[in-house]
């Protein structure tokens, strides 16, 4: 192990590096291009045994990553925004053709109004592809969510890709402690790749035919099945991060202060940490607060929602993305999971193309939760640190 | 490498099986066997949306005896360049081939088509070109030549027909500098047997262009695929030659250019044409023939166009093999 202050791309780099990583398709688009800079770095220098492939585009990153994994090999790459919406068909051949590529993206806004700062929607536009997906809190988090997502992806319980979901600049291009594993803990927690199917001559195998009706919708239920699966081994990996590491992420979910509390704040992202802080200040005024803090989107925690909701008399859901007229595609998911239960949801849009989320908002927020839990009538979705009032 | 010389020693040993959904007389069907033969059994297929992947890959069934991937319509060269990565990590000695329509290659696939040849991929990219968007039912590609109807280019009271020439993919390969780069046609099989040999033989980014001819899309006889594509060369709608590290080499050269009516007149796709546009495609021809063949003996058939209004192959002066 050492100890290193980098940023959240090169800590997503040093783990695609530990993971032994054979073939980097790469395509820049900021503010994920710092990762397969440093990735083409330590393959140049000769520290990663690896094949980096400049790609023409990232539809056709993502397609050389699929045939490298139906070769037969670990698969990495990265991209954001744009990037992941030009490889939005590809992304749905991925999983069910049960390919473990591992991704990161790191959260960008999409479309018009560009920008190059963080929100959610180009990842959480991807959330019906059968890519499970993780978001972290921080560089460490970014680390080891991506060591975790090759485990995760490879299980043959599993064989499904991962999306490691990183916030734009505020990890991506800020600088923190990271503490680097050593190669020899990394092979023993993540043993040598070894495929489900393979394009091998030897043996032919038809991978991906064209399905008629008769078989494709079991191979969908399959897929349903798989990801759901998933959410078992999940936990697994975490613990035996835990155990190798010293450093677990409670799995699909985590809480903070959530035993006693009477209404809490779930989030996602680098927003955990603020929300953390508004937690210790509010129980520090005596109010029973607490934090839920989402880290997969896929698969969705439905069961664990609706156990850690249990006492709570409301729930706020911060969404760092726009389902347009229908709030957050977070709180609409988490509105879901707790429609037969008595908390109440409430929705909070914030931090929208790349606006900072100020202790303010973050109090503003959970003043409007506390008051949903005295039972007061509060927006549905409440949009924070706008300037000028909602209509 | 062992040059196969004639049809007589072609393996038997077929890679590509009957009972595939192929229409009879389907120039793609009879181009992909010979391929996949002379290719043999070390052979790892990608096939992006085209009829082929129809024809050959309907679960549960598949007509490749090789292993097969398909995904989806313009990566071919994408898909092709990470089989290959994964294979030569693995050590596994593979002929990794994407067989691709014209409609895959020229158009939604050409930057994937690019990407692979500018990095100089050990890969084999076969464009099989039936000259149209015929899966989805016949729709123009950057292939259709002049005049053709499709079905989005229909012969309609104002505008009659394909109104622009075909894409040249070739010089647009050529100008990537690839180790090797043919043009193969089924009814020159001696031709086309040394040519898929030598694609195979090298190494890097090696292109087959082969012309199909596609029966329901050219409306034509089933039984006159093969004689099509003779005409073809004959009329100099179609040229054979390859360009090999840089040089170019013209590898059948027809004794006399045949009028390029005998060539539309056995398909129904050229049938509306009016003589006026049929002397505008003969001018382009007579163009791409003294380009391709030399200026030096006069085609009779060229020479009955009006003097002074000889047409210039597109981007002449930039074709990489002149």
């Amino acid at each position: 192990m050492s100890v290193k202050v980098i940023s959240g791309d090169h800590a997503v780099a040093y783990a695609a590096k530990l993971a032994r990583t054979e073939v980097v398709p790469a395509f820049p688009i900021t503010p994920q291009t710092l990762i397969v800079e440093r990735l083409a770095e330590f393959i140049n220098d000769g520290e990663l045994d690896a094949d980096f492939i400049p790609a023409d585009s990232e539809h056709s990153a993502m397609s050389i990553a699929i045939g490298a994994s139906a070769g037969g090999v670990r698969a990495f790459t990265a991209t954001s925004s744009q990037g992941l919406a030009l490889m939005h068909e590809m992304l749905y051949a991925v999983p069910q053709c049960r390919l473990p590529i591992v991704m990161a993206n790191v959260n960008r806004s999409l479309g018009a109004a560009a920008g190059i700062w963080v929100e959610h929607n180009d990842s959480m536009a991807e959330r019906d592809s059968g890519w499970l997906q993780v978001y972290v809190e921080d560089n460490q988090e970014a680390l080891d969510a991506t060591l975790m997502a090759f485990r995760l992806a490879e299980d043959r319980r599993v064989l499904l890709p991962v999306m490691v979901c990183l916030d734009g600049f505020i990890l991506s291009h800020t600088v923190e402690r990271v503490e680097v594993p050593g190669q020899e803990e990394v092979d023993r927690f993540l043993p040598r790749f070894e495929p489900c199917t393979v394009l091998d001559p030897a043996e032919p195998k038809l991978i991906n035919p064209i399905v008629p009706p008769e078989y494709a919708m079991e191979m969908r239920y399959q897929l349903d099945r798989a990801v759901d699966r998933s959410r078992e081994v999940i936990a697994e990996v975490d613990a035996g991060f835990g155990k190798a590491f010293g450093r677990s992420y409670g799995g699909l979910l985590d809480t903070y202060r959530l035993e006693d509390a009477d209404f809490a704040l779930l989030t996602l992202g680098t927003a955990t940490g603020l929300a953390r802080a508004a937690v210790d200040e509010l129980r520090s005024e005596g109010k029973r607060a607490g934090l839920i803090k989402l880290r997969f989107m896929r698969p969705f925690p439905f069961q664990g929602l609706r156990e850690k909701a249990e006492g709570l008399k409301a729930l706020g859901v911060l969404d760092r993305s726009v389902s347009f007229n229908g709030g957050g595609p977070v709180y609409t998911e988490v509105a879901a999971a707790l429609c037969n239960v008595p908390t109440i949801v409430t929705g909070h849009v914030a931090g929208i193309g790349g606006r900072d989320i100020a202790p303010d908002h973050m109090r503003e927020m959970f003043a409007l939760v506390e008051r949903a839990a005295r039972g007061e009538r509060v927006r549905p979705v409440t949009w924070h640190g706008l300037r000028g009032e909602m209509e | 490498m062992s040059e196969m010389g004639t049809i007589k020693d072609m393996p038997a040993n077929d890679m590509f099986v009957s009972g595939h959904g192929a229409c009879p007389g389907c120039g793609m069907a009879v181009a992909v066997k010979n391929i996949m033969r002379i290719l043999g059994a070390d052979t790892t297929v990608y096939v992006p949306a085209s009829c082929l992947v129809v024809i050959s890959a309907m679960y549960p069934t598949s007509s490749f005896r090789t292993p097969f991937l398909f995904t989806a319509f313009e990566n071919t060269g994408a898909v092709t360049t990470g089989i290959r990565a994964a294979q030569r990590r693995r050590g596994l000695r593979s002929t990794v081939v994407g067989l691709a329509g014209d409609g895959g290659t020229f158009d939604i696939g050409l930057q994937a088509l690019s990407g692979a040849a500018e990095r100089n991929e050990d890969i084999l990219y076969v464009c099989l070109d039936n000259e149209g968007f015929m899966n989805t039912g016949i729709q123009r590609s950057g292939a259709t030549p002049f005049g053709a109807w499709t079905t989005t280019t229909p012969v309609g009271k104002k505008v009659e027909g394909k109104r622009e020439f075909k894409k040249d993919i070739m010089a647009i390969v050529a100008a990537h500098d690839p180790p090797y780069a043919a043009s193969l046609s089924i009814a020159h099989y001696n031709d086309f047997i040394k040519k898929v040999e030598k694609a195979k033989s090298k190494q890097g980014f090696r292109f087959l262009h082969v012309l199909t001819p596609c029966v329901p899309g050219w409306r034509s006889d089933s039984s006159m695929t093969v004689e099509i594509a003779r005409l073809a060369v004959e009329t100099g709608m179609w040229t054979l030659y390859e360009v090999e590290d840089g040089n170019a080499r013209t590898t059948y050269k027809p004794k006399a250019m045949l009028p390029v009516t005998d060539y539309l007149k056995l398909q129904g796709r050229f049938r509306h044409m009016e003589d006026a546009d049929i002397a505008q495609l003969q001018e382009w021809l007579c163009a791409k023939w003294y380009l391709h063949y030399g200026d030096e003996i006069e085609q009779p058939v060229c020479a009955m166009l009006e003097k002074g209004k000889r047409m210039r192959y597109p981007h002449e002066e930039q074709l990489h093999f002149v």
